[in-house]
């Protein structure tokens, strides 16, 4: 499937179609601590976008805003058309169900298997019988290149397998938009590449709008239409991979570099 | 100088008090924000039927051996104390009243429950607790499915449920383990003791009991879950929810007991 082409700003299928998701001015704070300080960002219908970001930025807090986990101070968030922030109880919850999201380490029900896990929302929100549940559970399990695990206990998994079991579970329900918080963290590099490997495939073959919150620049590079830096809360760099490589932003450069500040020397 | 100590040493207890008032709001609005989200999830679909049947055999079949030894062994000492202090006015006879009498309205329910605030509060606080600091909980909400009515509303139920027939069965036990004493031990005429057990027990008194029991079993499980709920700190913070959830169960079951008693009784 041939990706959008994009620009800093807005992406020309947000410009045509209107954004899935626009984040409008998001402020939020923690016992005084500002975490989030005027986000604005829209992400377009089909748009694979990955924030990046050093660790306190804000970034798992953005992204659990996205879905309505965390409440803002202020300022919107607008998933087709409708204000997230603003919607009752009931409309929020027809809202996530056009989510789906990968957690840091998956998060998954430990109480039960890995069918029962990737089954756990066909069966709360579907009416698909027994046998219709087990072929999209292994649809999905085939889509993470895990097939037959699907009895395996959640302990016996190794961390990558969990962030892929994670990956099936979040789009069993053929969601619009997938939310991936740190999908290759504490993964060694090899492991790291066959999970991006996962989400390219994902994003290339499944008609979703992607965001993806990461530290891991190798990573970003591989899976986004458009790289967006946040620093103290808010995004002070945005750009399709290529030309973000030579943003003269110093902190990108840095970050780019895996290089401390001046400051943080000091 | 040491006006100036006295000053900030009185600001430092101002300032400790406000905390500890503001912490202890904080509790209580949670504990009723729990509750009242509780009741109101009750009643929606879908009915999670399964976990209501697991969870029901978590808190009452599992917990049978426990709460059974209890009352047990509580019926026996309360029939080897009151028989010694009793035979001292010649009121032997009595036993069985009182054994019957202080198990239905009293102990049985009360110690049913402090053993079920250690053995559920516990681990609904460490169960629910360990989903929230592994993100569990907000994995539910991801997939449009309320927490609340999904963990929360199951445990509680369970445990308002199963209370009341667990304090039942303490009842039957404490007043046998009364009678195996008085009457195997302390030579007591079996028929006077077993005449005297249903002499002053009303059905009042039994109900009243078991009433006591399905509020018990609400607040402990309500106040379990909600201190697994609102977890935050991972694997130490788990703890701690363990650990205040059995304290506050336990202090919030003995204090509406007095209540429960004024209403009740």
């Amino acid at each position: 499937m041939p990706r959008a082409a994009a620009t800093p700003n807005v992406t020309e299928n947000a410009a045509r179609t209107g954004p899935k998701i626009a984040v409008i001015d998001l402020w939020k704070s923690f016992g005084g601590r500002e975490v989030l300080r005027g986000i604005d960002i829209d992400v377009a219908v089909g748009e694979s976008l990955v924030i990046v970001g050093g660790s306190g930025a804000g970034k798992s807090v953005f992204v659990k805003h996205l879905i309505g986990l965390i409440h803002p101070d202020s300022g919107h968030i607008i998933v087709d058309g409708e204000d997230l922030t603003q919607a009752d109880p009931a409309v929020c919850l027809a809202l996530r169900r056009k989510f789906g999201m990968s957690f840091q380490e998956g998060a998954l029900f430990d109480s039960m298997d890995v069918f029962e896990n990737i089954a756990f929302p066909l069966r709360r929100h579907t009416r698909l019988g027994e046998e219709e549940i087990a072929a999209r559970v292994n649809e999905c399990l085939d889509l993470v290149h895990l097939p037959g695990v699907g009895r395996k206990a959640v302990n016996e998994l190794s961390g990558g397998m969990r962030r892929r079991v994670g990956f099936a579970r979040a789009i069993a329900m053929s969601p619009e938009i997938l939310l991936f918080d740190e999908p290759n963290t504490g993964l060694d590099p090899i492991t790291s590449a066959v999970i991006d490997g996962v989400i390219v495939e994902m994003r290339d073959n499944l008609p979703v709008t992607m965001v993806t919150i990461t530290h891991d620049m190798k990573s970003a590079f591989r899976i986004a239409d458009r790289i967006a830096m946040l620093r103290d809360g808010r995004i002070v760099a945005i750009a399709p991979p290529e030309q973000f490589r030579s943003l003269p932003d110093p902190y990108v450069q840095k970050f780019l570099a895996g290089e401390p500040l001046e400051e943080e020397v000091a | 100088m040491s006006a100036k100590k006295g000053v900030t040493a009185g600001h430092g207890l101002l300032e400790t008090l406000g905390r500890r008032s503001l912490a202890a709001f904080e509790e209580i609005g949670r504990f009723f924000f729990i509750l009242y989200s509780t009741v109101h999830w009750t009643f929606r679909r879908p009915f999670d039927w399964h976990q209501w049947v697991r969870q029901m055999v978590r808190v009452g079949v599992d917990s049978i051996p426990v709460v059974g030894l209890t009352a047990l062994f509580t019926g026996m000492v309360m029939a080897l104390q009151t028989y010694r202090g009793f035979e001292r006015f010649h009121a032997e006879a009595y036993v069985g009243s009182v054994v019957s009498l202080s198990l239905t309205r009293e102990l049985a329910p009360v110690l049913a429950a402090l053993m079920i605030a250690g053995r559920i509060g516990s681990s609904l606080a460490a169960e629910l607790g360990s989903m929230r600091v592994t993100e569990q909980i907000d994995a539910l909400y991801a997939m449009a499915t309320e927490p609340i009515q999904y963990l929360i509303v199951p445990r509680v139920a369970a445990a308002t449920l199963m209370m009341p027939p667990l304090v039942a069965l303490a009842d039957g036990l404490g007043v046998f383990g009364g009678y195996a004493i008085a009457v195997g031990l302390m030579d007591a005429n079996p028929v006077v003791y077993w005449e005297k057990t249903f002499q002053f027990l009303d059905l009042n008194d039994v109900f009243s009991g078991l009433i006591k029991a399905g509020v018990f079993g609400l607040i402990l499980s309500v106040t379990g879950c909600m201190k697994g709920f609102f977890t935050t700190g991972g694997a130490e913070g788990v703890g701690r929810s363990t650990t205040a959830a059995v304290v506050m169960a336990s202090l919030v079951v003995l204090v509406s007991d007095f209540f429960l008693t004024k209403i009740l009784f």
